[in-house]
């Protein structure tokens, strides 16, 4: 608890240059659900800084309440005790006014929709103009690698392009955050590497926070400026590592000792996690 | 191997053309007593039929096919043609052969007409088509031939006789039925339930409340509340809507609940994301979501409304309608009238349930059941 704190803290002070505002700021914030007569405490004490333009990976074991966390961010769960600031207002504000995207574990797309229509539903909702969304909805799918895909449906595309629409979507009205909970969890290994390096590409282009929940180490080094990892429930962060590799970089980034050394650190800290429980 | 897939021998026609000469013989013989050439033919035929048996398998060549088709229709007028005659007699035992041997061949050519390379939809239809043919056929013949009283069964010709001359009785009695009963019915039923399950849906003490008294309520025959309908509407056709009213309501509640709880978490928690509110999320999530179990419950009212409907003018009615029609003729021992009644709402409520199905194609062509 003490380590999370400090290291948090220390981030906090860290990155904190007095010019930059946070995107996210944490305090304190815990969360417990009320299962029957039993209290489970699915985040207990977080506190973190985000600003504005990092990527940021949250890691840790199944059940660490990474997703929770994401959750509390994008205002779908309500924290039972600390406080959180989305862009400087409360996380309902922030989602009403439609300030992140969010891409879930499943692509979830509209069977009914063609891809671009799928793109276009925010913008639908938000009562944007046809023409308008369709110039939208064709640049985001341009942005993802999908042009020539516009008229299809979900179900006649692969795992990755369903997911890449998904992408597009969260894009589409161009919120200034974008929660991923690990999209690309249920891909293959190569499809996931390929996707990896687009979305790399698509930060540098987009200058958008991104907030990434992932299982995988090397996903999680190679996509983000800094990892916090999480212990098993209750969801406390024990260490925020920073990930100083190159801007621009490729998956053969993996083999370089600097990369090698960051992913033996996070690993350490994933394995104190577990000796926490055991 | 080679030798063996190239060893076709065309049983099919062999055993056609084995049979062609016994309609002729039974042409030219007819009458009480059997005559040696009906014997032999006879024996030719069950041959035949044996012969069909046994080349199953691998199909002919397209022209060939096409011989075996023409041959089983051509085929099938010889009975009808003997038969118009009246008794057979000591000839009996030679038509039962050569009904054997027919329906062998006939079974061969429906295996073929299946087999046939031509679009699902068309391939579809046509074997349809060609059963229900052939289910007419067995019918006509054995109406025929064993001379059954048309009190107990009349022939799909009388049937049809009835069909052509009372045709514009049965239109009217099919109007006042679907258009006055029916239709309404289905639509005021369908339409309440599907907004009563809007009110029910997101409160549980009503869910808990209504859905044990609906499923109650559905398994009580409801054409049994059709002579209080009377009582309460009249014996006109608005206590027959109402019949229907009752029985449609529920289905349509039952399943459009069902559909509008499957949605995703997910799916919900994106919605949510938008900032979008109550009507957004029924109209662009769970609606569609749940119209597949909509159109599961119009094709189950489809065929519920036309049921409910007949089986109530049953219990009183005004001079029209179909239901009305069948017991009055019954009554009268028309029997005729009655079958053509039958076929009029035989042929109306499946064509009432295949817009539904057909709509069902149209606006759930997403749902992994009708992907191509």
């Amino acid at each position: 608890m003490n380590v999370s704190e400090a290291t948090a803290e220390t981030r906090t002070a860290g990155d904190a240059a007095p010019a930059r505002s946070a995107a996210i700021d944490i305090r304190g914030l815990s969360l417990t659900f009320q299962a029957g007569d039993q209290a489970v405490h699915a985040l207990s004490d977080i506190n973190l800084s985000i600003d504005r333009g990092e990527f940021v990976s949250l890691i840790g074991p199944s059940g660490c309440g990474k997703t929770t966390l994401m959750r509390v961010i994008a205002d779908l769960e309500r924290p039972t005790a600390g406080s959180i600031s989305v862009f400087g207002g409360d996380p309902e504000r922030a989602r009403l006014g439609r300030a992140y995207g969010y891409v879930f574990q499943a692509p979830t797309l509209q069977a009914w929709r063609t891809v671009e229509r799928n793109v276009e539903l925010p913008l639908e909702i938000m009562g944007m103009s046809a023409a308008e969304r369709r110039r939208r909805s064709r640049d985001r799918l341009a942005l993802v690698g999908l042009t020539g895909f516009e008229r299809k449906y979900p179900w006649q595309l692969s795992g990755g392009m369903q997911q890449r629409v998904s992408i597009a979507r969260a894009l589409s009205f161009d919120p200034d955050l974008l929660l991923m909970d690990e999209p690309f969890g249920a891909l293959d290994e190569i499809t996931r590497d390929h996707l990896n390096e687009e979305l790399l590409a698509l930060w540098a282009k987009t200058g958008k926070t991104v907030i990434f929940v992932t299982h995988s180490i090397a996903e999680a080094v190679f996509l983000s400026t800094r990892i916090v990892v999480m212990s098993r429930r209750p969801g406390r962060i024990i260490d925020v590592i920073d990930c100083p590799l190159p801007a621009t970089r490729d998956l053969a980034i993996r083999d370089a000792p600097e990369f090698l050394e960051i992913a033996a650190r996070v690993r350490r800290a994933l394995r104190d996690s577990h000796s926490y429980d055991d | 191997m080679a030798a063996r897939t190239a060893a076709y021998w065309p049983w099919d026609i062999v055993a056609a053309a084995l049979m062609a000469p016994l309609p002729v013989a039974l042409l030219v013989a007819p009458g009480p007593e059997g005559t040696p050439v009906q014997a032999i033919v006879s024996a030719v035929a069950a041959l035949a039929a044996i012969a069909l048996l046994l080349a199953g398998g691998r199909p002919p060549a397209r022209p060939l096919r096409i011989v075996v088709a023409v041959l089983a229709a051509a085929g099938a007028l010889a009975p009808l043609a003997t038969l118009r005659d009246g008794a057979l007699g000591a000839a009996g035992l030679t038509f039962l052969l050569y009904m054997l041997g027919y329906t062998v061949l006939l079974w061969r050519a429906f295996a073929l007409l299946a087999m046939a390379d031509m679009p699902r939809v068309v391939s579809r239809g046509l074997v349809a088509a060609a059963f229900g043919v052939a289910l007419l056929w067995y019918w006509q013949v054995i109406v025929d031939w064993f001379l059954v009283p048309r009190a107990l069964l009349p022939s799909p010709a009388a049937i049809g006789e009835a069909l052509a001359s009372e045709t514009r009785l049965l239109w009217s009695d099919f109007q006042v039925t679907f258009f006055l009963s029916v239709l309404p019915g289905f639509a005021i039923g369908s339409l309440a339930g599907f907004l009563f399950a809007l009110v029910v849906d997101g409160r549980p003490f009503l869910a808990r409340g209504l859905l044990p008294l609906g499923s109650a309520f559905s398994a009580i025959p409801i054409v049994a509340v059709a002579p209080i309908m009377i009582m309460w509407f009249g014996s006109g056709p608005e206590s027959k809507a109402a019949v229907v009213v009752l029985m449609t309501f529920f289905p349509m509640m039952v399943n459009t609940l069902g559909g509008l709880a499957i949605v995703d978490r997910m799916e919900l928690d994106l919605m949510r994301s938008y900032g979008a509110g109550y009507w957004t999320r029924l109209l662009k999530l769970r609606l569609p979501t749940a119209l597949p179990f909509i159109f599961n419950a119009l094709k189950i009212n489809a065929t519920l409304a036309m049921i409910g409907a007949i089986v109530s003018e049953f219990f009183g009615s005004p001079l029209a309608g179909m239901g009305f029609r069948i017991s009055a003729m019954i009554g009268r021992l028309n029997l005729e009238m009655v079958w053509a009644t039958i076929a009029v709402a035989a042929v109306a409520g499946s064509l009432f349930y295949g817009l539904w199905a057909l709509l069902e194609r149209i606006f759930t062509f997403w749902h992994p059941s009708h992907r191509r």
